[in-house]
């Protein structure tokens, strides 16, 4: 009965119900987003509260290589840029751009990952992991669960290639990237917030 | 259909932005790490100026990305985005800075008693 109700009111409204059906896809995506927001505030909090607890061992001071996380900063930065001309791309209905533009913050996003992997795994190497101090614990699911959703995002982004490249740029396919476009440029926020409180307040 | 998404979109936001838009928002980005980062690595400040400098360069970075990236409040008409958005910046407000607040002076009895 749902069904036969929807189909007589595609064919009633047309393309207008088909667009509304978008708006709300992206309105509801952008509310999940508010409430990853939320989850980062608490761990956010989390790490304020504990960020002076090292427990004796190695303070931010002595662990953060700001050169190193400049570079990841300017990456993440710039595949949010790409990624924005990926979307204008999409708009254009240019899918050689969207590709083009998808593999080069595909592989920017890559190597954000890479490179944080980098440095957790030296600073655990050097002893310093997430069981050494509260400092650390924090440290380490903050900036792990913000690498996390970039991984997430680079899944995604992989699977959206996919579905492009076989259906072209569709109005379905606009709007996932759309989606995914608010979770990209979302994730430079939360770093451009790590970078400042985590690395540029924990060094002064 | 370009018309199509344009109109769709701008009522729920995420409407999308030009190439100037872009690359205005890239280049300020940018800025907005370099001059806070040489401020706190070159130790060209320092105490509660330098604080307050890397905070304010943070939120303006913030409000960069907000509306260059994520083309929020580029209309003035209301639109349920920006609703939700200003509520979840309340709610983020109260959890951080209560936190904050509450786990300060808890600090600071503790210490007294002990």
């Amino acid at each position: 009965m749902t069904m036969m109700t929807e189909t007589i009111n595609t064919h009633a409204h047309g393309h207008d119900g088909h667009h509304d059906a978008d708006e709300k896809a992206v309105f509801g995506f952008w509310v999940y987003i508010m409430s990853d927001c939320i989850l980062f505030a608490t761990i956010f909090a989390v790490f304020a509260v504990l960020h002076n607890n090292t427990f004796g061992g190695p303070s931010a001071k002595d662990l953060f290589d700001m050169r190193f996380v400049l570079t990841e900063t300017f990456i993440l930065l710039t595949s949010s840029f790409t990624y924005g001309l990926a979307m204008l791309g999409a708009h254009k209905g240019s899918k050689a751009q969207v590709m083009g533009w998808l593999i080069i913050t595909f592989i920017l996003g890559a190597a954000f990952i890479g490179m944080e992997l980098t440095e957790f795994s030296h600073m655990v190497h050097e002893g310093h992991s997430w069981q050494r101090s509260a400092f650390l614990s924090s440290f380490f699911t903050l900036v792990g669960t913000h690498g996390l959703h970039v991984a997430t995002g680079l899944l995604w982004m992989l699977m959206l290639m996919v579905q492009v490249s076989i259906h072209g740029i569709t109005s379905l396919t606009t709007r996932k990237l759309t989606c995914l476009s608010l979770f990209w440029h979302f994730l430079d926020i939360v770093w451009i917030c790590v970078f400042t409180i985590v690395y540029l307040m924990g060094v002064m | 259909m370009t018309d199509h998404h344009t109109i769709s979109e701008s009522k729920y936001g995420s409407g999308h932005g030009t190439l100037k838009s872009y690359i205005i928002g890239f280049i300020l980005s940018i800025l907005l790490t370099i001059i806070p980062y040489e401020l706190v690595v070159g130790h060209l400040l320092t105490g509660v100026n330098l604080v307050a400098s890397v905070v304010i360069f943070g939120v303006l970075q913030l409000l960069v990305q907000l509306i260059f990236f994520l083309h929020l409040s580029s209309e003035s008409k209301p639109r349920w985005n920006l609703a939700a958005f200003i509520f979840t910046v309340l709610v983020v407000v109260i959890l951080v800075v209560g936190t904050i607040w509450i786990m300060y002076n808890l600090n600071i009895n503790m210490v007294h008693n002990g």
